[in-house]
């Protein structure tokens, strides 16, 4: 005897799957990133339901989130945040809580909750697709004084000599500035907290000040680096890797004090398109898509997606070299994010 | 150098050189940035510098794949198209209500005529950044962030001071004893404004309507903070690229630009001639 | 026909008057109404917003209730009803999720204090309500050291207040300390920026008049035909898209880019020059983009000036330099002045050519204002620091007015 429960799922799942094609926009950073993503996520994705998706660019940040939501006409849907802000966006209310339990199990069978690495399910508001990391990059043809192998050599302008290229906010920078002091990596943000760690990170970026390009956004760093901008760059690893395998630049990748961070897709409070926008991430996160990410280095954060990476790219992934690196504290720059970033304003304009 | 004027001392006639050159090399600064980017354009190589096979000028240095993104890449078109409607509409906005204000403005008789001309040419000089921010905060409590008509409202603001000049400009040399016979002799009002007012001041109303487009078109800040998605503008675009992607297809779209300035120019040059001439009374 | 009008005729006369004024008014009202609501209304709210903070009253009003009677300046915790009714109040937007507003908005007073909220918000979400409000607040205290500081609660009541001058105090770097007094922060930036974009403006202006003179001279001075032609590389890069023109200077500036490329060939240099992401980046760039407006006016005018004052002077036995400088420059003030005030109250609120080759030591005021509207959402700072510059620019047009008179300008 079918019950009136299931006769209504049944209905209600016949109705869907007869639902017009949906239209409604992703955002990630754009870029090869992007272009990945649009490969091994949305593409197949559009193919298999129908539904239209309108990729945008933006370069992070909660910003324009939380105007779109607090003024109720939320346009994006989907969201592809770095885990700082997915910390924020969270709670405060901009997200949508993800239902974890809807997760669809890994390809080789292991259930979603132990499949994914740990911390890519840490927060309710999204799921994570990629580990990705900060680090620096030389060019082979403009470094001088040998090869540089540890965040101490990025800030040694005696040894290598020329310009290096850093990301103009605190982020990343402060961490290196005290490992490269001799701070070890475990103590760092607790030194951080502190006044004294902080007037030590930059007095540490002092000493190399006159040396540095600043730059806004990770696709400055590989021009840079190729145009003699720069010697030395500080870059998301993906977009060097691009740079080596698809343009042949001789670049080299340092892991020395990398920094990693997970990505996460998630789901804007006040979307009109929640339904396909939940579907959409389980679909992206699923064992194939999360494969084609390490395409440009970066590491998927399913273990069973593993089985379909090509085996001489995974040396070049994070998650292979995760005990050369540090883990960025989300919890930390939301709480020093602002004031740092003060702070580095203001020692910027010295 | 017979083309000095005999008096003239040799250190005259060497003040008089010096300024030649230096108004020319002044005149090559304004050019050159703008033409260097057009051969540019066709670097066969996705970076912003000449490669030495381009220097050598060999063809394989040179390509159209830069123009072919342009039109191939949706992103692109659609915001080829979202600039020309919101051009096209706030142009149509600010002309209208623009040259209205200026017939009224120009006129002494108007009450608290400097007060309101303040009012209204303040989109001018208020810095986009403040009008930009303040934009924000007010369309989106009125729900206009995000859709087609808060920007062309928008940019129809900022577009209304240059009919104005422009029309108050042309209206200076108005004859409104023109307009007193016309209405004298039982003409109705709208039958004067249309053909006694309207053709006379037909160039200043134009022009203003290009710069209003112009303004428009070339807008950025504005449509940073106020456009969504959907409403991607070409310089939003270009913008976007400049910072976070650096293509060469910017580079494309840029040399089309100078085009269309090059139209717009010599559009503006015709109606200035005309005008001239229809003062001179040869029209 | 007396030669005064009667009573009958001036009444009549003032009638016409009024209806004409009317009618004048009529064709300008719409106009009024459209620049009013697109455009004065937002200014409005942009300077509303700078001063008014209702966030925090928002989230924890009864908290911000029972702290009304507590002295904030005694340097102690607010007592036992206060630190309960908090309790609940954030465990409420714990459920809610509304946790990480209060916290944003805590920590740019005190920073540390965002991962303090959101901690103690998550354990909160598991006590019951009856035990916060009879225990006397002690389960808050015990979740961490940090509510022990008393300047953690005097910030909070502080933000509670709606009506604020915090925000125009911080755009002059300055802030009430502990007792209430104003003195300077700790990290002064703004006030530099703001002395930064006046030099950077002012040097542009200086920039654009220099290399204007000559060129308008010229023009002015040559034959009608060869004028018109040669104008056309003065309006062309006018009427080019400010973008286009920022992308040049970018292709230009590079370290493999044009100008570099050619020093070097030529041999003039062996390294490639810093140019691009500095100061002299965006005063060149800028100049280039703002020399027409300096051009059309100047020529507008040198063109009205009648050459025979000049060559009176120089045969009344002058030289040419004093000459120049008494009788010929003083003409063309209306001109220079136009332009001058139209290029630096430009510059001075720009944003996208800083924002492209600036880099660090190019940024202007603009720039950050476009950083606390887009990155830190601070929006109420964005809006004070736009407030203050635009009351400069407002006294910078003001004074102009009153020394020359804005009627005069003329887009060539």
């Amino acid at each position: 005897m079918i019950s009136k429960k299931s006769l209504a799922l049944l209905l209600a799942g016949a109705l869907s799957t007869s639902v017009a094609a949906e239209q409604f926009t992703a955002v990630s950073f754009g870029g090869s990133y992007g272009e990945t993503q649009q490969k091994y996520m949305l593409d197949p994705y559009m193919e298999k339901t129908g539904n239209e998706i309108l990729f945008e660019n933006y370069s992070g940040g909660v910003a324009e989130l939380k105007a779109q939501v607090e003024s109720g006409n939320v346009l994006w849907d989907v969201i592809d945040m770095e885990v700082i802000d997915l910390e924020r966006a969270c709670s405060e209310g901009l997200l949508e809580p993800f239902p974890m339990d809807t997760l669809p199990a890994g390809d080789d069978g292991t259930p979603a909750a132990e499949d994914f690495a740990g911390d890519a399910l840490a927060n309710e508001c999204g799921v994570g697709n990629i580990v990705w990391t900060v680090l620096f990059a030389y060019n082979n043809d403009t470094i001088k004084g040998g090869k540089p192998m540890t965040v101490k050599d990025l800030f040694d302008t005696k040894k290598f000599p020329g310009k290096r290229a850093l990301r103009k906010r605190p982020q990343v920078n402060m961490e290196w500035a005290l490992i490269a002091d001799g701070v070890p990596k475990a103590e760092v943000y607790e030194m951080l907290e502190t006044e004294e760690g902080q007037q030590r990170a930059l007095n540490k970026l002092a000493t190399i000040k006159d040396d540095i390009v600043w730059f806004d956004s990770w696709s400055q760093a590989p021009q840079l680096l190729n145009d003699g901008g720069a010697v030395m760059v500080q870059a998301a690893n993906g977009r060097i890797f691009n740079a080596i395998k698809a343009e042949d630049k001789p670049f080299e990748m340092v892991w020395d004090g990398h920094l990693y961070d997970l990505d996460v897709w998630a789901v804007v409070k006040g979307t009109k398109h929640k339904e396909v926008a939940q579907d959409f991430i389980r679909f992206a996160t699923g064992s194939k898509p999360l494969s084609g990410m390490p395409d440009i280095a970066y590491g998927p954060t399913r273990e069973s997606a593993y089985a379909y990476v090509d085996k001489s790219v995974i040396p070049m992934l994070p998650s292979s070299h995760l005990d050369e690196g540090l883990k960025a504290s989300s919890v930390f720059w939301a709480d020093y994010g602002e004031s740092l970033g003060e702070k580095f304003n203001e020692w910027l304009l010295k | 150098m017979s083309r000095f004027p005999r008096y003239y001392s040799p250190l005259q006639k060497l003040g008089s050189v010096s300024l030649s050159v230096s108004a020319y090399v002044v005149l090559a600064f304004l050019m050159l940035p703008i033409l260097v980017i057009i051969p540019l354009s066709f670097n066969a190589e996705p970076f912003f510098t000449f490669t030495e096979g381009m220097l050598a000028l060999e063809p394989e240095a040179y390509s159209l794949e830069w123009y072919q993104q342009i039109f191939s890449d949706d992103q692109w078109v659609l915001a080829i198209q979202n600039s020309f409607i919101i051009g096209i509409c706030a142009t149509a906005i600010a002309t209208v209500l623009g040259t209205l204000a200026a017939i009224g403005m120009s006129n002494s008789d108007m009450p608290f005529q400097r007060a309101i001309m303040a009012m209204l040419l303040s989109p001018m000089i208020v810095p986009l950044i403040i009008t930009a921010a303040g934009m924000f905060f007010f369309y989106t409590q009125l729900n206009l962030a995000g859709s087609y008509l808060g920007v062309i409202i928008a940019h129809a603001a900022l577009g209304t001071p240059f009919v104005i000049i422009t029309v108050n400009a042309a209206l200076a040399g108005f004859d409104y004893s023109l307009v007193n016979a016309s209405l004298g002799m039982g003409a109705k009002p709208t039958y004067t404004f249309f053909k006694i007012i309207m053709p006379l001041i037909r160039p200043g109303v134009i022009s203003g309507a290009l710069f209003a487009f112009v303004t428009s078109f070339d807008e950025v800040i504005v449509v940073l903070f106020l456009a969504g998605p959907e409403q991607r503008t070409i310089p939003r675009q270009m913008f976007s690229g400049l910072r976070e992607e650096i293509s060469p297809t910017i580079l494309a779209v840029a040399t089309l630009l100078v085009v269309v300035s090059m139209l717009l120019l010599l559009t503006l040059e015709y109606l200035r001639s005309r005008s001239e001439r229809i003062r001179m009374g040869e029209l | 026909m007396s030669a005064h009008l009667s009573i009958e005729e001036i009444a009549q006369s003032q009638k016409q008057l009024r209806r004409k004024k009317v009618r004048l008014l009529a064709f300008t009202l719409p106009l009024l109404c459209f620049v009013t609501l697109a455009f004065l209304a937002p200014i409005a709210t942009m300077l509303y917003r700078s001063v008014y903070h209702p966030t925090v009253s928002q989230l924890i009003p009864q908290t911000l209730t029972e702290m009304q009677q507590w002295d904030a300046s005694a340097n102690s915790l607010p007592p036992a009803p206060v630190l309960e009714t908090f309790s609940v109040e954030l465990r409420t937007l714990a459920k809610q999720r509304d946790s990480g507003k209060l916290a944003e908005e805590l920590n740019r007073a005190v920073p540390g204090s965002s991962s303090l909220i959101k901690s103690s918000a998550r354990k909160l979400k598991r006590l019951e309500e009856e035990a916060l409000l009879t225990g006397g607040g002690q389960q808050l205290l015990d979740m961490h050291k940090k509510w022990h500081n008393p300047y953690l609660w005097t910030s909070m009541k502080k933000l509670g207040n709606v009506w604020t001058e915090r925000y125009y105090l911080t755009a002059l770097d300055l802030e009430r300390n502990q007792k209430g007094a104003i003195e300077a922060r700790d990290t002064q930036i703004y006030l530099k920026l703001y002395w930064r974009s006046l030099r950077i403006a002012l040097t542009i202006t200086l920039l654009t008049a220099l290399l204007a003179f000559p060129l308008s001279y010229y023009l002015a001075n040559t034959s009608s035909k060869k004028a018109n032609t040669l104008m056309v590389f003065v309006l062309l890069p006018f009427w080019t898209s400010l973008l286009v023109r920022t992308t040049s200077w970018i292709a230009l500036l590079q370290t493999n880019g044009v100008v570099n490329s050619t020093l070097q060939s030529i041999g003039i240099i062996d390294q490639p020059l810093e140019m691009l992401y500095t100061e002299f980046a965006t005063i060149i760039a800028m100049t280039h983009i703002l020399l027409p407006f300096m051009v059309l006016p100047l020529y507008s005018v040198m063109k009205n000036i009648d050459p025979s004052y000049f060559r009176a002077a120089l045969s009344l036995g002058s030289k040419p330099m004093p000459a120049f400088f008494k009788i010929y420059f003083p003409m063309t003030l209306p001109g220079l002045s136009a332009g001058a005030l139209l290029v630096f109250i430009i510059s001075i609120g720009y944003y996208i050519t800083p924002a492209l080759v600036g880099g660090t030591d190019g940024q202007m005021i603009s720039n950050i204002i476009a950083f606390h509207m887009q990155s830190s959402n601070n929006w109420e700072l964005a809006a004070a620091l736009g407030s203050l510059l635009l009351i400069l620019i407002v006294l910078l047009y003001w004074i102009y007015d009153r020394l020359v008179g804005v009627n005069n300008i003329k887009l060539g």
